[in-house]
């Protein structure tokens, strides 16, 4: 079982994310269930979705309270969030930003961090802060628990078309290009 | 109104279990229009709202073939659907919470009239305190209305599930409204794999529609439906009792049909589901807890866990609540020495939770049965969108463990999510 924790802001598509990731992972053979938190989701407040993925069916229909990955798809959120709670010994965080690794918000259980200015990247693509496709190839590049040729044949099959189909397309390429991939030493054990 | 529509599936027919990706409410809106019903009548409420969204996309898109009402509110919503059934039309609709207390007076009149109406009730937990999050508090509310209420533990159980109600409901032995009732958030917004079966062969699994045979609104044989049956006086009583006990009768013989549809449906589409009572892991268990609805699957994960453990614990789902199944849930029950009941609403009169208060019933006809008191432990979790995860279902199983070494049953209820 792996597990990923998307983080984001209404309106920057971390739940459509978790949904389009489970697509992709359902492409590639695998069982995956996606679900998004439940609040009061609004423009700009923090929210959070889950998803799980398995060679075998998935039971769990919860939350996610120790992901194996964190992918946040705003550069802001961890001065506001707690993104890294539960987060599991040695894992992954993809995070949009561009700033240098040094500057980036981490947690001692942080092990491997992908880094993509997807605000950047957005605002060329979409002329809008819209994140999501772009932090999905980032999440691509950085685990490899999705193929990027699965991700676009997903997006090929959803609702997308005509110039918003090839905008994600571009989007997802340029996420998974664009994407630093940095190891952070742990510390040893005491 | 469309009357014939079995003969031709539509163009757009998806090939045979088709692998798809979709929320626990598309699975239920797919599922309706595979059953082919003649007319919907819809009025949105949340966690509700996406699923009639997508019945009326399906229509839009013509990939549906039956009227839709986008009725002022949830009283007319099942007024217009007891009009169509009626009239003869295979009829569907879906609601929750709020809702489902505004059509309260038509909903009690469609088993009283034995309308074979199916509903899905994406459960929605009792307000106030505010709250629009998942809960079974408003099906538990209504468990004694006289509809056969089931609930389902995945987004395939949902689909599928909503499909055999029509044929449980229609049945001439049962003549009852379905409630298929789905969690509200988790499994109503949970996206999941799901096998799309083949229009032809639900077709086949359906077989003739013949919703309405024992009353009918048609202008060449005029009758009275639902007249005013005689109180004290006058005609006197019998009139009201025999159409009781007549529904009573249909509960009852429901739990026959529900077994026998859930049977077809496994041997057309490969997918068993236990149709009134899950046993998992329950061969040699020495205690057992006891589940509803979408939660059973984490529960089933925390049993495995145990089991790893070295722990004689199974687990025992409900899909069947209304009716109670009692025979088959007392074989579950006979050779456990202790239970604990998570229930996702809250039963005010006894201080526990609902479905252990109803299994206390059951446990009695087991005493009497066998001379043997099991002792039980009633837990609550899950309220308004709460989580119930494996961690909780570790603390339902030490607890009941607890029971074997001879700890008491408590009257008070754990409140799992209390400190969460």
């Amino acid at each position: 079982m792996y597990e990923v924790r998307f983080h984001g802001r209404g309106g920057q598509g971390a739940v459509t994310a978790a949904a389009m990731l489970a697509a992709a992972l359902l492409e590639e053979g695998k069982y995956a269930v996606s679900i998004p938190s439940f609040g009061f989701e609004r423009r700009g407040a923090p929210v959070v979705s889950f998803l799980r993925c398995s060679d075998k069916p998935i039971r769990q229909l919860t939350n996610i309270y120790a992901p194996d990955c964190l992918i946040c798809v705003d550069p802001t959120l961890t001065r506001s969030v707690d993104i890294f709670a539960g987060l599991k010994p040695g894992g992954t965080l993809v995070q949009a930003s561009n700033r240098p690794l040094a500057e980036v918000t981490l947690a001692p259980n942080v092990a491997t961090v992908g880094l993509c200015d997807a605000i950047g990247i957005a605002l060329q693509i979409f002329k809008k802060p819209i994140t999501n496709t772009l932090m999905l190839g980032a999440f691509a590049r950085t685990t490899g628990v999705v193929s990027l040729e699965a991700l676009k044949r997903s997006l090929e099959d959803s609702d997308f078309r005509d110039a918003g189909l090839k905008q994600n397309l571009l989007a997802l390429e340029r996420g998974y290009n664009e994407t630093v991939v940095h190891a952070i030493a742990q510390k040893e054990a005491a | 109104m469309s009357t014939s529509t079995l003969e031709k599936p539509p163009s757009s027919a998806p090939a045979k279990q088709k692998v798809i990706l979709v929320e626990g409410n598309e699975a239920a809106a797919l599922g309706v229009a595979l059953a082919r019903p003649d007319m919907v009548a819809v009025y949105p409420i949340t966690p509700q709202s996406s699923l009639v969204e997508h019945v009326a996309k399906l229509i839009a898109d013509g990939k549906m073939d039956a009227d839709i009402v986008d009725a002022e509110g949830e009283h007319s919503v099942l007024s217009v659907l007891q009009g169509g059934a009626l009239a003869g039309a295979r009829t569907y609709t879906a609601t929750c919470g709020p809702g489902l207390a505004f059509m309260f007076e038509p909903y009690f009149r469609t088993s009283g009239m034995r309308l074979p109406i199916v509903m899905s009730i994406v459960t929605r937990d009792g307000i106030t305190p505010q709250s629009v999050w998942g809960g079974h508090q408003d099906a538990m509310t209504v468990r004694e209305v006289g509809w056969v209420q089931v609930y389902c533990e995945t987004v395939q159980e949902v689909l599928d599930t909503t499909i055999m109600a029509f044929k449980i409901a229609e049945h001439h032995d049962v003549m009852l409204p379905v409630n298929v009732c789905l969690d509200g958030n988790y499994l109503s917004y949970g996206t999941s794999r799901v096998e799309l079966p083949d229009q032809a062969e639900v077709d086949a699994f359906m077989g003739d529609k013949n919703v309405n045979w024992h009353v009918a609104l048609d202008p060449l044989r005029p009758m009275a439906v639902d007249p005013l049956t005689g109180g004290s006086s006058g005609k006197g009583p019998s009139t009201f009792v025999r159409y009781r006990k007549g529904q009573c009768k249909g509960m009852q013989n429901s739990l026959r049909v529900i077994e026998d549809v859930h049977e077809e449906w496994a041997v057309r589409f490969g997918r068993r589901y236990a149709p009134l009572v899950e046993d998992y892991r329950m061969e040699d268990a020495e205690f057992a807890i006891m589940t509803l609805g979408s939660m059973s699957g984490a529960g089933k994960d925390a049993i495995d866990e145990a089991r790893d453990a070295g722990k004689r614990v199974g687990l025992i789902k409900l899909k069947t609540f209304s009716p109670f199944p009692v025979e088959a849930l007392i074989k579950s029950l006979k050779n456990i020495q202790a239970l604990g009941v998570v229930d996702r609403s809250v039963g005010f009169r006894w201080n526990c939770g609902p479905m252990y208060q109803e299994t206390l019933g059951a446990l009695y006809r087991l005493g009497q049965a066998t001379g043997k008191m099991l002792p039980a432990q009633s837990f609550i979790g899950g309220l308004a969108g709460a989580d119930i995860t494996t961690a909780h279902f570790h603390r339902v199983i030490d607890a009941t463990e607890a029971l074997l070494g001879g700890a008491t049953m408590s009257t008070e209820p754990v409140w799992l999510n209390e400190k969460d």
